[in-house]
């Protein structure tokens, strides 16, 4: 089977007098539907490798096949292009446009694709937004939202496009374990649908919910456990 | 609405003092700009029309702008000869063939022309002097040349022709000697001839120097006091078109080698002041604009630096550079248009204003300053505000688009 997302002897290294290693020679393999957890020290390069894994910074050597498909010779267009059809991104802050309101916001991503009518735009975003329990938050503007609420907007907007892959950075950075708990059952439930889920996170407890945990010390693969086969 | 637009909008709405301020520096620029041009263009126009009226399109006089190749220098073509202050063997000047001329003028088309003889004249009256300029004229084709049958308050051109001995003078003058229609002024000419003339018409221009320096004898009475039988030493011509004076002018010229003006080089240091004028009052209306720049380039750098995140997050999701630019680009666009078309409106409001004020030093006391508005203006000024407004937005809009989105990103983890 053709890993969903691969990387191949990935390293980014940011040059300079003394250059710094963010991450070095990682190989690794995401099945679809899979559930990983990053996990690691601070430091240790999970956002870095995530950033790389999601076409957002491009390495220094090595590579990321996207479904089989090298990724580093394409332009910044068409890397953008790929990221609006086939990934989400939530990052642990939320990141939504202050001005717009929440249906608003989970709609840009689809307004900027444009293969939805207005009024299918609109169905699907209320229905995202529904299954998030969000549906009363609708009109609500971000600043009138709670931290929970926020990020499940932004889990909404990440999903707006029916992406493949959800690439998250500690998404669960700014919430209590019970609203953190939540975001992760949403996320295997995105995985159970059939998408890659990668999660960067440091909680322990939260990591164990996941299928696969990976783990990186100083930019370099130390673990790699497999915690229940699906 | 689309989706840059979208954002643009409420990146204003959010910043609207800032972006109220740029836009009124907008309508401003643009306001000046159409209100000043019109009222510039409104008083030259006037002045314009007021010219190509009360003087013949193009004059003929008896000067030949280059004198007749020398013998000196037919001698010696090759030689640098240089011949200076030439001056005409004929000791009576004046235009030679005017009858000839005037002739050929007469069948050409979209002209008419009229003989003058130009002398001076002493009008004496009660054992007073005034010295004049007197202008022996054809009554008939003066009629269809110049104003001067317009202008009359008594009397006529007909009766002009009809009295040898007839003056006509302007009313100024005659109020000033005392003098009305059908009484006799001696006229005394600089060869000592004098003549008991008539007057048999009253004139007035409006333009003081010619309302008490000038008057109107037949051609052949001035011919006589002058001593210049069968002289002119100008022919006035009236186009039908004045826009062809400038070459008709040239054409005249080349063909009967007297000296034609047409009424723009008459006039060129007044067209020169109106062209001074229009430089510096675009130039000032240009710097209003060009501060207007500043406010929209201000608000616009402001949002693209609140906004680094928004800007991050939506290139992360796959929003293009074209996509950042044009967001902001918009921006400037909606200043820039939302400002012009309010300027339209002070505009509009400020031309009605000035079309009220008096008219400084105006004989009528009701003729008000003259505005000549023209859809010209209001492009020529709504084009350049864009182009300020859009110009403004593109150099923060790129700034915007070139930001590392990932890292405001990682900034912000
Ligand atoms: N732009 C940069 N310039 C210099 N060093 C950087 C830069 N970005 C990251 N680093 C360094 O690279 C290393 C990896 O950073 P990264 O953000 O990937 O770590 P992380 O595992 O996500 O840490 P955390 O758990 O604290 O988020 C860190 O030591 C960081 O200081
Ligand atoms: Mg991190």
């Amino acid at each position: 089977m053709i890993a969903a997302i691969a990387a191949r002897g990935l390293s980014r290294i940011l040059p300079g007098p003394v250059p710094t290693v963010l991450v070095e020679e990682i190989d690794l393999d995401f099945a679809p539907g899979s559930f990983t957890a990053i996990t690691g020290p601070s430091g240790s390069g999970k956002s870095s490798l995530l950033y790389l894994l999601g076409l957002l910074d491009r390495p220094s050597a090595g590579e990321v096949l996207v479904e089989g498909a090298p990724t580093s010779q394409l332009d910044d267009d068409t890397r953008g292009d790929l990221r609006l059809e086939r990934f989400g991104f939530v990052f642990q802050f939320h990141f939504l446009l202050p001005e717009f309101s929440v249906l608003d916001n989970v709609m840009l991503p689809m307004r900027e694709l444009g293969q939805l009518s207005s009024a299918e735009m609109r169905a699907r975003g209320e229905e995202l937004l529904a299954s998030l329990d969000m549906a009363e938050m609708a009109r609500k503007l971000p600043g009138q939202l709670s931290g929970g609420q926020r990020q499940r907007t932004a889990i909404a907007r990440a999903l707006a496009n029916d992406p493949r892959f959800i690439l998250a950075d500690e998404p669960t950075g700014a919430l209590d374990t019970r609203n953190g708990r939540a975001v992760f059952a949403i996320l295997r439930r995105l995985a159970e649908e059939g998408r890659t889920v990668i999660v960067v996170t440091h909680d322990e407890a939260l990591a164990a919910l996941t299928d696969r945990r990976i783990q990186l010390i100083d930019g370099r693969l130390a673990a790699d456990a497999r915690l229940q086969e699906r | 609405m689309p989706l840059a637009l979208d954002i643009a909008r409420a990146h204003l709405l959010g910043r609207r003092r800032q972006s109220l301020v740029a836009i009124l520096g907008v309508t401003l620029g643009v306001a000046f700009f159409i209100a000043m041009s019109a009222m510039m263009h409104g008083f030259q126009n006037y002045f314009r029309t007021q010219i190509v009226d009360s003087n013949p399109h193009i004059m003929i006089t008896d000067e030949i702008r280059r004198p007749a190749r020398q013998p000196l220098a037919l001698l010696h073509p090759e030689a640098a000869v240089s011949v200076a202050r030439v001056l005409p063997r004929d000791p009576v000047r004046g235009i030679a063939n005017a009858g000839a001329i005037l002739d050929a003028l007469g069948r050409m088309r979209g002209l008419a022309a009229a003989p003058t003889l130009r002398g001076q004249l002493i009008l004496r009256r009660a054992g007073r002097d005034y010295a004049v300029a007197a202008l022996g004229i054809d009554p008939v084709l003066e009629a269809r040349v110049t104003q001067l049958a317009g202008n009359l308050v008594a009397g006529s051109l007909d009766a002009l022709t009809r009295q040898s001995n007839g003056v006509i003078i302007g009313r100024a003058l005659a109020a000033k000697m005392g003098a009305g229609l059908g009484d006799t002024i001696t006229g005394v000419a600089t060869t000592g001839a004098s003549a008991a003339l008539r007057v048999v018409g009253l004139f007035s221009t409006g333009i003081e120097t010619q309302d008490l320096g000038q008057v109107y004898l037949q051609l052949a009475r001035e011919q006589a006091l002058e001593n210049r039988p069968l002289v002119v030493n100008e022919i006035d011509i009236r186009l039908d078109d004045i826009t062809r004076s400038v070459a008709m002018a040239k054409e005249i010229e080349g063909r009967f080698g007297f000296k034609a003006a047409p009424w723009e080089e008459t006039y060129s240091r007044i067209l020169a002041v109106f062209l001074l004028q229009n430089i510096i009052m675009t130039t000032v209306t240009g710097a209003i604009l060009v501060v207007a720049g500043f406010g929209i380039f201000n608000v616009i750098s402001t949002v693209v630096l609140e906004k680094a995140r928004d800007i991050a997050i939506m290139r992360s999701i796959g929003l293009s550079r074209r996509v950042i630019v044009r967001i902001f680009v918009i921006e400037g666009a909606l200043v820039g248009s939302v400002g012009t078309m309010l300027g339209w409106l002070v505009a509009m409001a400020m031309a009605a204003g000035i079309a009220r004020i008096p008219a400084p030093g105006a004989t009528d006391p009701n003729e008000t300053m003259r505005v000549a508005q023209s859809l010209d203006l209001y492009v020529v000024a709504s084009l350049i505000a864009m182009a300020a407004a859009v110009g403004a937005a593109w150099l923060p809009a790129r700034r915007a688009a070139r930001t590392d989105p990932l890292a405001v990103i990682r900034g912000a983890t």
